[in-house]
């Protein structure tokens, strides 16, 4: 197991490119509409899990809250392109930049508490964002949601075809997952995970621990609101029946059973558990059911999650150094 | 001369609980001093407020003449304390370098523009910052250790880690909390020598320590606690025939 | 009016708190967010009004029955599903994720055997009411507030004055210490479970009673609102549960008379602004960092 590991550790970028290929190449072997469909939207929660693998699964912060920024920004995409007719250069970064304002308004007062008062404050503003979308009639149209949101373009060029789309958001991810990587990589991300091993120890270290937790959290909901933008505009139609507390769970869940803190298993767990009911739909109502029991037996088998504690940047240093030491 | 930290009538309750009581004394550049006393004499605790995880209730923390009494732990870490604690806290799922660079933190600057864009800053900075790391863990001979998780060391190498990655943060004063506890004989030894060589490398220490032999051998000043008061101070000599003191670890009687 | 909005918040606040309790006593004794504690409340409800119609109206008798269901199936919970997450010594997240699926499990096997619509609960207690000024209390209110303080007297005399009760104040301070001390710490935190299912499954049966109806969707709003009320109140506190649910019931019952379209946000937004004054919570205890 070890070997194999390592193995894969030692050939990341031949394994990352023979990826990206296959996931080029994918509407091309499968091009029917529903496959590209769900490969489209496999690839926006795959955006949405990597944000917030950045403040749960790095930064061991706890946010039951995500949807609430894909939502804010999915709404000021919407509201955007459709009373204003604005690119969506503009309406894209417009909503990255609103979302991250709501996550630096609600972490700097709140990012202070700990684990489970956290998790309950992300939670029940996520409810307060449904609420207001729902309520707030002028601006949303409440549940009746917002209609003929146009497709992104730019330039004449535009973006409509199935196929647009999901090139458009794997290019997206791929810019995700750098993004993720460089930050993790860097001194930025060790101080992340220091705070995340330990807080304590972390603020002994020099780490300002609240500017951290405030920047980490706006960089994820700026992420979401990235995401909403693009679901808004691929999907033309939203309500706020999209961004309530059960779409935050089942990011959440998915980050957990990926394995917290790792790029890999994020794809993987968004990839399993976003096919998971579709496999299962012929099991019709049970579905449900089956997929409810089949989060609690992967707990109980394997709890760190499919990739959990599996650092392919450490084994491969430890592989670096164990061989340098061979031939020395 | 004047002291590098100066604790000035420092008092610290916790609601009715006076852990530590108008203590006052004074440490000099490239001294070793040793706080001794009972369990639950305020020692930790006093640690705790030289580095900021407590604000003292009354007086003045004086280092390198500025009040730092209130300033936030990594406040100051980055002028210039460091220490290690008591019950070691590595960062035990990271590498042994992560564990330095991390302790590197006030002493690189590479921010989130850097990190994203990958900038020649950053790499320069990385490069250097791990040299560096590789410096401090050849000192505690911890390199061939280096890609190992922090928490499959054995319990002697974690202490020494953490030394290290406090070493990192490239501070003037270490302060080391029992940094012999649950070592053999052997391995105090050895940490005794690596305390005299931080004397030599111009490190001032501050260190609570249960171990009278090392305590008395290697510190130039000591410093006793009971009950939340300084009951005494003084040189080793001096210390071991202070009543006062071995009323403190003996009792009345004895 | 606003005393009577008053008297309907307490009643729906102690039903909140009877829930409230649950949670925190599972905070307390394993630090582990309970999503699934929304649905025993609407099990229970579930299996008192369809052993009701299967025994031909016999509410006493299928009360009774409904209250061991579900406290067993809450044993049952930890006892499958929880256990050997945490004799593995893994992340609290990954006992969360599980309590998430048994949610899910509970939630659609109900939809699955009962079905999707609303199910009306039929009148078992016609008690009537009393006026007080232009304020109407009824009886089944005053009932439902009795249960709630009975209940809460009950819990804090079995905590403090029963073996079982001490066993779990132990656990919830110590979890190895206890052990080392001889007590069954499974058999605590199963019984632990028992207890705070039983509570939901009376508050949801009450509320199944008081409102004439129940459907499957009632457990996730009230597990979502009586978590706010724990960690409002402090979580891991008793007192703080019971506080908390009595005043998010009350808050939400008059901020309800305003606009009654964010009355499900009232909840949330007093809690944010409570932590961010007071992060442990009203009640729950500030305790200095552990170096």
């Amino acid at each position: 197991m070890n070997r194999i590991l390592a193995c894969l550790a030692r050939n990341q970028l031949l394994i990352s490119l023979t990826v990206l290929a296959l996931a080029l190449l994918f509407p091309l072997v499968f091009p029917s509409q529903y496959s590209i469909r769900m490969a489209t939207l496999c690839g926006m929660y795959i955006v949405l899990a990597l944000s917030l693998n950045l403040i749960t699964g790095y930064t061991g912060q706890v946010s039951l809250g995500h949807a609430a920024f894909f939502g804010i920004g999915a709404y000021t995409a919407a509201i955007l392109a459709t009373r204003f007719g604005l690119n969506f250069l503009f309406t894209f970064i417009a909503a990255a930049i609103v979302a991250g304002l709501a996550a630096f308004l609600l972490g700097l007062p709140t990012l202070k508490l700990k684990g489970h008062y956290l998790a309950m404050v992300t939670l029940g503003f996520c409810e307060i964002v449904r609420l207001v979308e729902m309520n707030w009639m002028g601006l949303t149209r409440g549940p009746l949601g917002i209609l003929n949101i146009p497709p992104p373009s730019l330039w004449g060029f535009t973006i409509d075809a199935p196929i647009e789309y999901y090139y458009f958001i794997v290019a997206l991810v791929v810019l995700t997952i750098k993004l993720v990587q460089n930050i993790v990589d860097s001194r930025v991300g060790k101080g992340l995970i220091a705070i995340s091993e330990d807080e304590i120890a972390a603020e002994a270290m020099g780490i300002n621990i609240l500017r951290y937790k405030v920047m980490v959290f706006v960089i994820s909901a700026a992420l979401a609101g990235f995401a909403g933008a693009f679901y808004a505009q691929y999907m033309s139609y939203i309500d706020p029946t999209s961004f309530g507390t059960d779409q935050s769970i089942s990011i959440f869940i998915m980050i957990i059973f990926g394995g917290l803190a790792s790029i890999p298993g994020t794809i993987i767990g968004v990839i399993v558990l976003t096919l998971l009911p579709e496999v299962l739909r012929g099991l019709m109502d049970f579905r449900l059911i089956i997929y409810g029991l089949i989060l609690i037996a992967m707990m109980l088998v394997k709890p760190e999650g499919l990739l959990g504690n599996i650092n392919f940047t450490r084994i491969k240093k430890a592989a670096d150094g164990k061989k340098a030491g061979e031939l020395k | 001369m004047k002291p590098l930290l100066g604790i000035e009538r420092v008092t610290q309750r916790f609601g009715g609980l006076v852990a530590v009581s108008n203590v006052s004394f004074q440490i000099f550049e490239n001294e070793i001093i040793g706080v001794i006393g009972p369990n639950g004499a305020g020692k930790t605790t006093l640690f705790n407020i030289i580095t900021g995880i407590y604000k003292p209730t009354e007086g003045k923390v004086m280092y390198d003449e500025g009040n730092i009494a209130g300033f936030r732990p990594h406040e100051i870490t980055q002028s210039g304390l460091a220490r290690t604690f008591q019950n070691i806290r590595l960062f035990q799922n990271m590498t042994v370098l992560e564990n330095v660079l991390v302790g590197m933190h006030t002493r690189t600057k590479a921010n989130l523009f850097d990190a994203v864009f990958r900038t020649g800053r950053l790499k320069k900075e990385q490069l250097e910052a791990t040299q560096k790391a590789e410096y401090y863990l050849r000192l505690v001979d911890l390199y061939e250790h280096r890609h190992s998780a922090a928490k499959n060391l054995p319990y002697g190498s974690q202490r020494k880690l953490e030394i290290a990655r406090a070493m990192a943060s490239e501070p003037r004063l270490l302060l080391l909390d029992e940094p012999a506890a649950g070592m053999n004989e052997q391995e105090t030894a050895e940490l005794m020598e690596f305390i005299g060589k931080l004397k030599a490398l111009g490190y001032t220490i501050l260190l609570i320590e249960h171990d009278m032999k090392l305590v008395m051998n290697i510190c130039e000043r000591i410093i006793v606690f009971d009950h939340g008061c300084l009951i005494a101070q003084g040189e080793p000599e001096v210390i071991k025939k202070e009543p006062k003191v071995i009323e403190a670890y003996l009792g009345k009687e004895a | 009016m606003f005393i009577q909005q008053l008297v309907n918040g307490l009643t729906i606040g102690s039903t909140y708190a009877l829930v409230a309790i649950g949670f925190t006593l599972i905070f307390g004794v394993l630090e582990l967010i309970n999503f699934a504690h929304g649905s025993f409340y609407m099990v229970g409800a579930y299996f008192t009004l369809m052993l009701m119609l299967a025994m031909g109206g016999n509410f006493v008798l299928a009360f009774i029955i409904s209250l061991a269901l579900t406290g067993a199936l809450g044993a049952m919970m930890d006892h499958f599903a929880l256990r050997r997450i945490r004799e593995r010594r893994a992340t609290k997240d990954a006992a969360l994720i599980s309590t998430i699926g048994i949610a899910t499990v509970i939630d659609h096997s109900v939809l699955e055997f009962f079905g999707s619509e609303t199910k009306s609960f039929p009148a078992v207690l016609n008690l009537g009411k009393i006026t007080v000024g232009n304020t109407i209390i009824s009886y089944m209110q005053i009932l439902i507030f009795a249960v709630a303080v009975i209940l809460m007297g009950l819990l804090t005399f079995i905590l403090y004055k029963t073996r079982i009760g001490k066993a779990m104040r132990a656990v919830s301070q110590n979890m190895d210490a206890a052990k080392l001390m001889g007590i069954n710490v499974n058999f605590v935190i199963s019984f632990t479970f028992l207890v705070a299912s039983v509570l939901a499954a009376i508050a949801g049966t009450m509320v199944g009673m008081y409102y004439q109806a129940i459907e499957v969707t009632m457990g996730f709003a009230i597990g979502m609102k009586s978590f706010a009320a724990a960690v409002l109140g402090g979580i891991s506190v008793l007192p703080g549960a019971m506080l908390g649910g009595l005043i998010i019931g009350v808050v939400e019952a008059l901020g309800a008379s305003i606009s009654s379209g964010y009355r499900d946000a009232i909840a949330f937004a007093v809690l944010i602004i409570v932590l961010v004054f007071k992060p442990s919570g009203l009640l729950g205890k500030k305790h200095n960092n552990k170096v």
